[in-house]
């Protein structure tokens, strides 16, 4: 035990509330569990050289899209779950084999997991959205408004240094949450409520979901 | 997309009343004294609904000593002993927020009439 485990890919489907005994209120994302087939083992000893699982969602409609290579690759599992197609890195490969279905059977409630997916895209946004800034004065004859102030100055350096930080893109990229907490498991609905937020909006982007291992509990990563 | 309804079903509580905006309500909370724990009224105006679901919450207004007092009852909340409906209201509006400027006399709501007496056990 303690050891890294493979998870789960789930989509969130709402937020809500629900009441402890207590009449304490928890905020919780409600993560649909997907239909996980473990599509390929990688083991140490093989030619992959490394531990891990390959889990994808079953689903009839992309396996029509699916290009040959891919179905090549989905032949030799026998396993048609072509859609996002993901690995976990695990320890213990024995304990998986391909065909293999993974549900909320996975986890507890009081689980820490660590949740993937991709924030919402913000689109062009300006330097105090993107990066925190605090902006100047919006009166008093002041121009500095939101503006992302100097750089470069004179003589020296008379550039821009790498990774200053302007605006651009925001959002759109991955995200981890390193220890969410698991408040229930619904194992007849295959989902999860997880206390808080996750990463993107409701529906569509699909959330990868795996139990933080008792070893890396301790410690900060 | 999917719904959430069936999370919070098992969280909604059916005992609590029928109410509606303008009744006056009687509310009781649980207050944990120590180790005890007791129920402690509030009654008030119903001046409004929010939220759906479990998620709903009511605004109860009393004036006491000339002061306006409103108070906020998430009403699927495990800390809310019951809720007794003391008056239906006849009222007009969603939210009543226009009793908060008025005092005395024009601060009232007219009683329901035509309610029937089973709506008005809890």
């Amino acid at each position: 035990m303690g050891s890294r485990t493979a998870g789960v890919i789930a989509q969130n489907i709402g937020m809500t509330q629900i009441f402890l005994e207590s009449g304490e209120v928890i905020p919780v994302s409600v993560l649909q569990v997907g239909d996980c087939r473990v599509v390929q083992v990688k083991s140490k000893d093989g030619p992959d050289g490394y531990n891990a699982v390959q889990i994808g969602l079953d689903s009839r409609k992309k396996f029509k899209k699916t290009t040959k290579p891919l179905r090549g690759h989905l032949r030799r599992s026998g396993v048609d779950a072509v859609d996002f197609l993901r690995e976990f890195r695990v320890d213990d490969v024995a304990a998986y084999d391909v065909g293999q279905k993974l549900d909320v059977g996975l986890f507890e409630a009081g689980d820490s997991v660590r949740i993937t997916g991709t924030s919402k895209g913000r689109g062009f946004a300006g330097v105090v959205r993107r990066h925190g800034f605090s902006g100047g004065p919006k009166t008093h004859g002041s121009h500095f408004g939101r503006i992302p102030g100097s750089m470069g100055a004179s003589a020296t350096p008379s550039r821009v240094f790498k990774g200053r930080k302007l605006p651009g893109r925001k959002g759109g990229e991955q995200v981890t949450l390193s220890r969410a907490k698991i408040v229930k498991v619904v194992k007849e609905r295959n989902t999860i409520l997880v206390k808080g937020a996750v990463p993107g909006g409701v529906g569509g982007r699909y959330l990868l979901v795996s139990r933080v291992g008792d070893a890396e509990r301790g410690k900060d990563q | 997309m999917q719904r959430t309804d069936f999370v919070e079903q098992e969280y909604l509580r059916e005992d609590i009343p029928q109410i509606s905006i303008g009744d006056t309500l009687r509310v009781y909370v649980k207050v944990k004294e120590g180790d005890k724990e007791r129920l402690q009224p509030f009654e008030g105006l119903l001046i409004g609904r929010r939220g759906a679901g479990v998620r709903e919450t009511i605004t109860v207004r009393r004036v006491t000593h000339g002061v306006g007092v409103e108070r906020i009852f998430p009403i699927n909340s495990p800390n809310i002993g019951r809720i007794e409906i003391k008056r239906r209201g006849d009222v007009r509006r969603a939210k009543l927020y226009y009793i908060r400027k008025l005092r005395g006399k024009a601060a009232r709501v007219k009683e329901k009439r035509r309610v029937q007496v089973a709506a008005k056990a809890n």
